[in-house]
């Protein structure tokens, strides 16, 4: 049974920077606190009705007074807007180096699986120090993937990939939740995330790895037809996916996009919805003919077939995997 | 113990006798009377969901009641919370009973649409309480799609009951707007008005033109469940998110709507028990349409891990420090106003300062929740609970009971029991603060909301905060044990027993049926108290 006995560890490289604008704000607020209710009380009891203080100044207000406690707090709360803003771009965009792991929420459990191929129910073991991105989605409702060891929580959207990062600083066994409510088991969807020394983290992940998602999404390219009209050399009736992946693409009507992951899933799931310049709109759709799993391993492997901007590449080559 | 008559004299209460005299009537003070019975229904029946839930809270494991239950409990806690007593609660108990007194009208300028807003409440409660108690909702008060459409509860029934509510929101809105504009007595130009009427002006802006959004949205999960048109539903086409974004644009406001009636009552109060104007009067009353204006502009900083963009949350969350501005210039002038005043303890005042203090530290936590990086980590979380507790409870219902032991002389024509009213605003104070406070740690903790069971390294605090409710139970009992008898024992109020300016105290307590004698005319500002030294402002 992990000990969760200390209540809010530090263990991310986020959690600090989070806290120290926490712990301003609490200081800040506390003054205002302590100023206002001060105020409060001192004017309560030196202008107490009394005998002598039956009639009250009557004071209609100064203009100079509302215009300092409008632009002061103003200045105040854009110096806060501007902490917390700096903040969150580091929280919501990975660094260009990540390791991948693939998360499928559902009532009420976590599935989730490394890029190297190894599969776990909640529970996810990560090495120290090492940038974690993770892409996930629902099969069923919303749900939320929290660390609160780590300061992250990002909502799972049914049918759309989000995604969040994180970089363990500490050893140890940390709390996952799901914080978006989910039905009826939804404080029962709890999981762990085991933070390992990487050399351990390695040899952990060495056993029973099984395939790893990009080689798993190879064979499902060539299962579902897909290498039939997607080839390498862009000789086929639909474009090529070498270097697709993170770059920029041009469709039909002159729109672009960035191929991104919500993007390769569109073009699998409703392929006539954008049309690449160029091309035919002659692709079938795949809508309900691929799990969420399968998926997600399309999506590894079309990513490992390179990509076309930073931050996209999924990081090192699949380890020897152990067939099942 | 005999009852203490009152000299007879024709008033709203004596006027007619019989129950029909009741349901059919269009005099604005009686309807605010129904309304007063209502609601306080519609409110013990929250609180008594609210308390099954903190009970079962004592402890991690879910014991007492299992996790379907406690979701159904939340979800009817928050339904009827929000939509049946703080929406209508202040404007259409207060609102009703002293918008027209305080303008110097005879009644509301649509008497009967008034009475009809009442019956739309009824129906409105009586179907979502059927929904309630026929199998219960476990979506939460928000209806979050995809897990509205897909869940097997009575989502549809409910939702058609807060589809009903709205109209008597958006009718008693339309009918304020209009009274303020076409009936206010002579010479009550827009400055002379009370800050209360200003809030309620406010606040029926935000009626007329939030609500019906909310009301397409609702029609748009019972469609979608009935008749899988994809709107919300991904698997069917649609988009969740669309749902999360409709819902806030009236959500969001919809706090606005609690609040800000209650910052109107508090001005009222402050300004009569300190015997003085209210510091920056003009300052006051557009800080109150400033809110509700910027209120329209920020739901967003209820989805910043949603999956909404990168540029949306920096709008939404600049928004939302823009909006905290007005807000806290209310606070600031309300200090002042004490400044060098003649400040009374009366009940209405301990609690009028009791808002301050809890609505101080609840605008301060929304500072946090708009801050991205903080946001991600307590959203979600019990930080948010007290966040919005002391927004809503610490804040919108500390200033209707000030209201209510306020202006309770006034529509009753008795006095309660000043001790045992100062006893109830100091114990529901304190145990308001036992019962939230520890939650904001909580949230900080990591502990998030909605969890029937939870680990057991947070039963300290759960502990502490059930505790508390028990204190502010006990609190919400006590004005029920004292207010009530009033209506027999308590002695006779006078036109005007706190000695306070505005033309509601410038008739007989309980009124005559139409109000005023004689139509006032007014020819000062409000908040005329005698003064040792003037400034003009």
């Amino acid at each position: 049974m992990p000990d969760f006995s200390q209540l809010l560890n530090e263990a991310s490289t986020m959690a600090s920077a989070v806290d120290l604008l926490f712990f301003t704000l609490v200081a800040m607020s506390s003054a205002v606190v302590i100023v206002i209710g001060g105020l409060i009380v001192y004017f309560a009891v030196k202008y107490r009705r009394t005998p002598e203080n039956q009639i009250a100044d009557q004071l209609a207000g100064s203009t100079r007074l509302e215009i300092a406690w409008t632009v002061i707090p103003l200045l105040v709360a854009l110096g806060i807007f501007g902490w917390g803003a700096r903040l969150y771009f580091d929280i919501v965009q990975p660094p260009a180096q990540a390791n991948d792991v693939y998360v499928v929420a559902k009532q009420w459990m976590w599935e989730l699986q490394h890029a190297e191929g190894k599969r776990e129910i909640n529970t996810l073991h990560v090495p120290l120090g090492e940038p974690i991105r993770l892409t996930m989605v629902s099969q069923d409702v919303i749900h939320s993937f929290y660390v609160p060891a780590f300061r992250i929580k990002q909502d799972i959207l049914p049918e759309r990939y989000t995604s969040t990062w994180f970089q363990a600083t500490a050893p140890g066994t940390y709390r996952l939740f799901c914080a978006e409510y989910c039905g009826t088991l939804h404080s029962g969807m709890l999981g762990e995330v085991v933070v390992m020394e990487p050399d351990a983290y390695r040899s952990w992940l060495g056993v029973d790895a099984g395939q790893a998602p990009a080689v798993v999404g190879e064979h499902l390219f060539v299962q579902f037809g897909c290498s039939g009209c997607h080839k390498p050399d862009n000789s086929g009736p639909g474009p090529s996916l070498v270097g697709v992946f993170g770059s920029t693409v041009t469709f039909q009507d002159g729109t672009t996009a960035l191929a991104d992951e919500n993007y390769v899933r569109e073009s699998i799931l409703n392929p006539s919805a954008q049309i690449v310049k160029g091309y035919e709109a002659i692709m079938p759709s795949f809508q309900g003919q691929l799990s969420e799993e399968q998926l997600l391993a399309l999506l590894a492997y079309i990513k490992s077939l390179g990509s076309g901007g930073a931050g996209a590449t999924p990081t090192g080559a699949p380890t020897p995997t152990i067939q099942p | 113990m005999s009852a203490i008559t009152l000299p007879r004299r024709e008033t709203y209460l004596n006027a007619n006798y019989g129950i029909l005299s009741w349901l059919l009537t269009t005099d604005h003070k009686r309807i605010a009377v129904m309304y007063l019975v209502s609601i306080t229904l519609m409110f013990i029946l929250g609180g008594a969901a609210a308390t099954m839930m903190r009970i079962e809270l004592f402890t991690p494991a879910s014991d007492l009641v299992d996790a379907a239950t406690y979701n159904k409990l939340f979800t009817m806690h928050g339904i009827i919370m929000v939509f049946f007593f703080l929406v209508p609660v202040i404007p259409a108990i207060l609102g009703n009973f002293l918008l027209p007194l305080m303008i110097g009208a005879r009644d509301l300028a649509f008497p009967r649409l008034n009475l009809l807003s009442w019956y739309i409440y009824l129906l409105g409660a009586g179907v979502t309480l059927w929904a309630l108690i026929s199998g219960g909702v476990d979506t939460g008060w928000t209806f979050y799609t995809p897990y509205s459409t897909a869940t097997p509860t009575e989502v549809i029934t409910a939702t058609i009951g807060v589809f009903i509510v709205g109209f008597s929101s958006i009718l008693t809105g339309l009918n304020f707007i209009v009274t303020t504009h076409k009936l206010r007595a002579p010479g009550l130009t827009w400055f002379r008005l009370p800050i209360f009427v200003w809030s309620l002006y406010a606040t029926s802006l935000i009626f007329v033109l939030a609500t019906p959004v909310l009301a397409i949205t609702l029609i748009l999960v019972a469609v979608e469940r009935l008749f899988h048109i994809g709107i919300f539903d991904p698997t069917l086409g649609g988009d969740p998110l669309l749902y999360q974004h409709l819902f806030w644009f009236y959500s969001h406001p919809a706090v606005y709507i609690m609040i800000l009636p209650s910052m109107g009552v508090v001005s009222e109060i402050i300004a009569a028990f300190a015997h003085t104007r209210l510091f920056g009067y003009k300052f006051v009353a557009f800080a109150s349409i400033a809110i509700a204006v910027l209120g329209f502009l920020v739901w967003g900083h209820h989805m910043f891990v949603s999956g909404m963009s990168l540029h949306a949350a920096l709008m939404f969350s600049i928004l939302s420090y823009m909006v905290a501005i007005p807000s806290a210039i209310k606070v600031f002038n309300w200090t002042a106003t004490l400044y060098k005043g003649s400040i009374s303890y009366d009940t209405p005042m301990l609690y009028a300062l009791g808002f301050i203090g809890l609505f101080t530290i609840g605008g301060l936590t929304g500072l946090y929740l708009a801050a991205l990086a903080v946001d991600v980590h307590v959203t979600d979380t019990y930080f948010v609970v007290a966040h919005f507790h002391y927004i809503m409870v610490g804040g919108a219902i500390m200033g209707y009971f000030g209201g209510l032991h306020y202006w309770w002389p006034k529509i009753t024509g008795r006095m309660y029991s000043e001790k045992w009213g100062r006893v109830a605003a100091i114990l529901i104070f304190i145990g308001f603060n036992a019962t939230f406070f520890p939650q904001f740690i909580l949230g900080f903790e990591g502990m998030p909301r909605r969890y029937a069971a939870y680990p057991p390294e947070y039963q300290f605090l759960n502990i502490l905060s059930s505790l508390g409710a028990v204190l502010l139970g006990v609190g919400y009992i006590l004005p029920a044990l004292y207010l009530l008898p009033s209506l027999w024992f308590g002695k006779a109020a006078g036109a005007n027993p706190w000695n306070a300016t505005g033309l509601e105290w410038t008739t007989a307590s309980p009124p005559p049926p139409n109000n005023f004698d004689k139509i006032p005319i007014v020819t000062t500002g409000p908040y005329q108290y005698p003064g040792k030294k003037e400034t003009i402002g």
